[in-house]
């Protein structure tokens, strides 16, 4: 039974359409998979009933014909996700309790398609942080580790759980947010691929916000063909976010022919850092070696901003969450702190978010009003967000010079220790160095395990493409996996 | 820039958070490093540059301004950590 969890999307579509296998033994394998992996601090809530429910529906349904792709696909669900009845808090205790009286667009679509939710997935509070060290539920821990070394490493954060939880074969597949590298990150650190879609590809609605013009969910999956099922599934127009593109959304899995012959692929100098270790240097030589070799022209080019990507995010981001996080007053839902004697409303407001936000969540809240406040919104604000219309641009320059994607490394380093790294918050921010560009010009990202390190870790390497052009960066994608072979898997030690 | 523990105490107060006072100065050094960090950005010239209002240049959706649903009172309440009557329940507002 165990065998099953570690199937892929595609591979269980197809297996249970021939009637080899059962939603409902998929389910079962995964729900006993989780049941023994507590010390990964993964599933942060379990929902074997539902889980169950779903599975028999769903089993019914490829039984009477014409499922979708998903029908019977256990999935585990970020918990930024609202989920109808079940616990959403974004792993903050300002939101114990919490349970929506409604569903998550994209995880509404993943209903409808009939997959099974296995649970709610640990995260960083409210998605902020890079080592889901953040979460009010405690740490979520890589499956893997430094060879026979027993130090626990983080799994990468934002999207912490969700990253644990496919590389140790829990679920099929995870859904995942990223504002600043919250899907790819984590995806590198752990040897998955994970995928943010362009900007307004997926609805945000019933997606806890932390900074709405950046935020985009998104899949994490065992490979670039699962990626592709479940992006399609979760991507489309949604008349409850007017950001989302009213765009048609394509067959991905039909566009992945692996063919990158003619292709041009940047290689942009800037993202050459200081001090980066030599094994992240030689990866990404090897990667643009295998898209050469799979017949596609290399091209260097410059992204002349990109040093001020980490600065502008650390302006725009904690000031649309400022904004955004005002709604948890202790008033609608959630917590709200025991009031002394002649406790007024403003002691009930202060008193709440004291208690229920976590430090970092309480740092970039104020940064956010600080730079919003009077007198400084021009130096600071809207000075970044001039800075984002020259990144954007800088991308948009390189299109415009025929680069079909672009190719970078996915993260700094491979994944660290679990507490090593959180005493000064700018040196944790430095870990979304690669990715965050993306977020602040809008486009699709996707990162994909090529390789270990020295200490047996997995190294990815991230893939940027053109607005709307997942399709194609996918297939990019593609050929970068068939040539790298990934094939590595954690050691069980849980 | 530097931020000392008064700019701290104003900032905690607008973003009602209540941070007591021996935690202040630490608070206070820490914005002082993240706005360190922020401050790269004065080196970029951003002459005649737009701030950017949305990064996907789309004319957003309009529909007709009309009541699409409604007569959900419970559901809105029913995570209310105080809810009465009706109504969300607050400590006294008004003397």
């Amino acid at each position: 039974m165990t065998d099953l969890t570690k199937m892929k999307i595609a591979e269980a579509r197809d297996a249970l359409r021939a009637g080899d296998v059962t939603s409902v033994e998929l389910t079962e394998a995964c729900l006993s998979a989780i049941e023994s992996a507590d010390a990964l601090g993964a599933f942060a809530h379990k929902t074997p009933e539902i889980a169950r429910e779903r599975a028999a529906a769903a089993d019914a349904r490829i039984k009477a014909g014409d499922a979708p792709d998903l029908c019977g696909i256990p999935l585990g669900i970020k918990d930024l996700f609202c989920t109808k009845g079940v616990p959403s808090q974004a792993a903050s205790a300002i939101l114990e309790g919490f349970k929506p009286e409604y569903e998550s667009t994209v995880s509404q679509k993943l209903q409808d398609a009939g997959t099974v939710m296995l649970g709610k997935l640990n995260m960083d509070e409210f998605a902020m942080g890079s080592s889901n060290e953040t979460s009010t539920y405690g740490n979520a821990v890589n499956p893997w580790r430094r060879g026979n070394d027993d130090a626990a490493l983080t799994p990468g954060g934002s999207s912490g759980g969700s990253a644990s939880a496919v590389a140790a074969d829990l679920c099929l597949g995870a859904t995942g947010t990223d504002t600043g590298g919250s899907i790819r990150q984590p995806a590198a650190f752990v040897g998955i691929t994970g995928i943010k879609p362009t900007y307004g590809r997926c609805s945000r609605w019933g997606i806890v916000a932390f900074a709405s013009s950046l935020d985009q969910a998104g899949p994490m999956t065992k490979d670039v063909r699962d990626a592709a099922i479940m992006l399609e599934a979760m991507c489309g127009h949604d008349p409850k976010d007017s950001t989302s593109a009213d765009l048609p959304v394509p067959n991905f899995e039909a566009m992945l022919t692996g063919d990158v012959k003619g292709k041009t692929i940047g290689i942009p100098r800037e993202y050459r850092m200081d001090g980066m270790p030599d094994e992240i240097e030689a990866l990404w030589a090897e990667g643009r070696k295998m898209l050469e070799d799979a017949g596609a022209v290399m091209k260097d080019i410059s992204l002349p901003h990109t040093k001020y990507a980490l600065p502008a995010y650390y302006v725009i981001a904690p000031a649309e969450a400022s904004s955004n996080l005002a709604r948890y007053d202790g008033v609608r839902y959630g917590h709200r702190a025991k009031l002394a004697q002649g406790d007024g409303i403003t002691e009930m407001y202060e008193k709440t978010r004291a208690e229920g936000f976590g430090a970092e969540v309480q740092r970039r809240v104020m940064v956010g009003t600080y730079v919003l406040s009077a007198g400084f919104y021009d130096a600071y604000y809207n000075r970044a967000r001039k800075v984002r219309t020259l990144i954007k641009k800088d991308f948009e320059d390189v299109f415009a010079q025929g680069v079909d994607a672009i190719l970078t490394p996915a993260t700094p380093s491979a994944a660290f220790e679990l507490g090593k790294e959180m005493t000064d918050p700018v040196e944790m921010y430095l870990n979304d160095v690669f990715t965050v560009t993306v977020n602040l010009a809008g486009l699709p990202g996707i990162a994909i395990p090529a390789g270990l390190d020295k200490s047996g870790l997995p190294l990815g390497l991230q893939l940027i493409g053109r607005p709307w052009e997942e399709g194609d960066l996918l297939n990019t994608a593609c050929a970068l996996e068939q040539a790298a072979g990934f094939v590595a898997k954690p050691t069980k030690w849980w | 820039m530097s931020i000392d523990t008064e700019t701290a105490a104003r900032v905690a107060k607008l973003a009602r958070i209540r941070v007591e006072d021996d935690a202040l100065p630490a608070l206070a050094q820490e914005f002082s490093n993240i706005l360190g960090f922020i401050e790269q950005l004065n080196e970029v010239d951003v002459e005649g540059v737009e701030p950017m209002v949305s990064v996907t240049p789309m004319r957003l959706k309009r529909r007709q301004d009309g009541v699409t649903d409604g007569n959900m009172q419970e559901k809105i309440l029913s995570n209310a950590p105080d809810a009465r009557e009706g109504f969300f329940a607050v400590p006294k507002v008004v003397e």
